[in-house]
């Protein structure tokens, strides 16, 4: 897609609160107005900033969870225990509250339905919050790129977005959801219950043979892992993009 | 694996602030190896006291960049060219 | 202008205690990792440590050598730039001092180099009579990888990038030369209680 070179450097933008979704018990997503917002991508970030009263400041990357819509940027964040920013998005922050965030930010970890496909998703965790932009500029498009998606968790409590993938999963037949739970599963489990290795991708995925766009995001464990097994089973390392969240399990 | 690095994408913004625009889908080559790379394949530390941007080929500091309380300063290292949009 | 974000305190504590705690720091109980760059592993038969007079003269120890000296158990509190600090870590090494016996020096300072290609730079006299030593061991298992196994030098008393990981070479020198991150920017000193964060604190 051809861009135009935007100079300049990014401004933080005063957002406001207006809904906060409880995703799972320690996830919730934060839905944010934004006057000014610039159409996004789907798969970029924004940097998000807190400023305490004697002026100590903090900032954090999230990656945005919505299909471009106006002024609106919703993010979804994962609770670290210990965390500086995370607990604070999660346990204080409230409808009506304003935030310093700038962006959009990102220009190689994005696709569009433009972008075409066969498209390869694999999430670990929260990693599945710039997948699931994709996703749902998918089910608004009316191109049928036809897109895989692994998601990996750890327990069905963990997962997020499940019911709308359930949703979306019925109604897009250009759209295949798999799952793993990797430490607990609820006794009518269909999916997989280990953590992802090369035969739950070779089972899931597209064959290298397709020539897929791969997007692997989560914690920097997992996608080490998960990037790892792609090039083994024959993936092309230059088309499959991947964006490392940080430390932690997964 | 104990390595915690991160993707070029996390330094999105100091790359915006440095070169005026998007930079993690232009590309870059690293004066050591020769390899060319979107910058948002370039392997990123941030831990560290400052963020270091290394080579994805052969691990070469590409770019090393330093906050202090009033300034950004920045230090290109192994980089033979890189690409902007016009 | 920057909005306040009501409630949010950061990780700072009011209550820390401030004889041990320096300024802008905040006290954690985990050990955070920091690296600049891939983590080097180091195979002990391949490993030594060598130390260079300021005319070029070299001692080498391989790691049976370096494990049959003397060392010291040392308990101390540690700081990093990046502001945390961690209270009476415990540790066992060989202290430099040791490693220096026997080396008529009139050298001012130290360079100091890792395997990973990392180097750092402080005056000799902030190394020697009890202040800095090669540890290989933390809280009585051997230092790991991450924490700058096989061994890593520690000198409490200055921001912990001057306790290079992976260390690898101690030279001697009359001429100060910047380390990697007081190359970029960061004090060429590094004193916690003076905040001396970057050049020119
Ligand atoms: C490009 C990008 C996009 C991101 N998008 C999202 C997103 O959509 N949703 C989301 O929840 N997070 C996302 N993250 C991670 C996020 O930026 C923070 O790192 C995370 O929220 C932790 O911040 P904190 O201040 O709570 O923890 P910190 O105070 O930074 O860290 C506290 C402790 O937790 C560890 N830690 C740090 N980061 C993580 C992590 N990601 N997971 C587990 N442990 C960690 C640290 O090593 C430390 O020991 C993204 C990161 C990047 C680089
Ligand atoms: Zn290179």
């Amino acid at each position: 897609m051809e861009r135009t070179a935007v100079r300049g450097r990014l401004n933080w933008l005063v957002a406001e609160v207006v809904d906060l979704i409880d995703e799972t018990g320690t996830v919730k997503s934060i839905v944010l107005d934004c006057p000014d917002w610039p159409l996004h991508l789907p798969g970029q970030h924004v940097d998000i900033r807190l400023t305490a009263e004697d002026g100590y400041q903090a900032q954090r990357s999230y990656s945005i969870a919505n299909p471009p819509a106006g002024e609106k940027v919703v993010v979804t964040v994962e609770l670290v225990d210990d965390g500086e920013v995370s607990p604070y998005l999660i346990g204080e922050l409230a409808v009506g509250d304003q935030i310093e965030l700038r962006g959009p930010i990102g220009g190689y970890f994005v696709w569009t339905p433009e972008h075409g496909g066969p498209v390869q998703l694999v999430a670990g965790g929260s990693g599945l919050v710039p997948l699931m932009a994709m996703i749902r500029a998918l089910a608004e498009s009316d191109r049928r790129v036809p897109v895989r998606l692994l998601t990996s968790a750890r327990s069905r409590e963990t997962l997020i977005y499940g019911d709308e993938l359930r949703r979306l999963q019925s109604s897009l037949d250009n759209l295949e959801v798999a799952y793993t739970l990797t430490r607990a599963q609820p006794a009518d489990w269909q999916g997989y219950s280990r953590r992802v290795d090369q035969q739950m991708l070779a089972e899931t995925s597209w064959p290298a043979t397709e020539r897929p766009l791969g997007f692997v995001c989560g914690p920097t464990g997992f996608v080490e892992t998960v990037a790892a097994n792609l090039v083994a089973l024959g993936h092309d390392a230059a088309r499959i993009k991947t964006e490392r969240f940080g430390p932690s399990g997964g | 694996m104990t390595d915690m690095h991160l993707d070029g994408n996390a330094l999105g913004a100091l790359f915006i602030d440095l070169f005026g625009q998007e930079m993690t889908d232009q590309n870059g080559c690293c004066d050591a190896c020769g390899a060319v790379n979107p910058f948002g394949r370039a392997v990123v530390y941030r831990d560290a006291p400052g963020d270091v941007m290394r080579c994805p080929d052969c691990g070469a500091v590409l770019i090393v960049a330093v906050r202090t309380e009033t300034r950004l300063r920045v230090s290109i290292q192994s980089l033979r060219w890189i690409e902007v949009l016009e | 202008m920057a909005i306040i974000s009501r409630g949010f305190k950061g990780r700072r504590q009011e209550d820390a205690p401030r004889d041990r705690v320096p300024p802008g720091q905040y006290v954690t109980n985990d050990f955070p990792v920091l690296s600049a760059g891939p983590t080097p592993l180091i195979s002990l038969d391949k490993w030594s440590l060598s130390l260079t007079s300021e005319t070029g003269q070299t001692t080498s120890w391989t790691w049976d050598e370096f494990s049959a000296l003397p060392t010291e158990a040392i308990t101390v509190d540690i700081h990093c730039v990046t502001k945390w600090t961690k209270l009476d870590t415990s540790w066992e090494g060989v202290s430099v001092d040791t490693l220096l016996d026997g080396v008529q020096t009139s050298s001012g300072f130290l360079l100091v180099e890792s395997y990973d290609g990392y180097t750092t730079n402080l005056p000799l006299a902030d190394a020697t009579n009890g202040k800095a030593w090669v540890t290989h061991i933390y809280d009585g298992e051997p230092l790991r990888p991450e924490h700058g196994g096989p061994a890593r030098l520690l000198v409490p008393r200055l921001y912990l990038w001057k306790s290079a990981k992976w260390v690898r070479g101690l030279r001697l020198s009359s001429a100060d030369q910047r380390g990697f991150w007081e190359g970029y920017g960061y004090h060429n000193y590094g004193d916690p209680w003076k905040e001396q964060r970057y050049a020119g604190d």
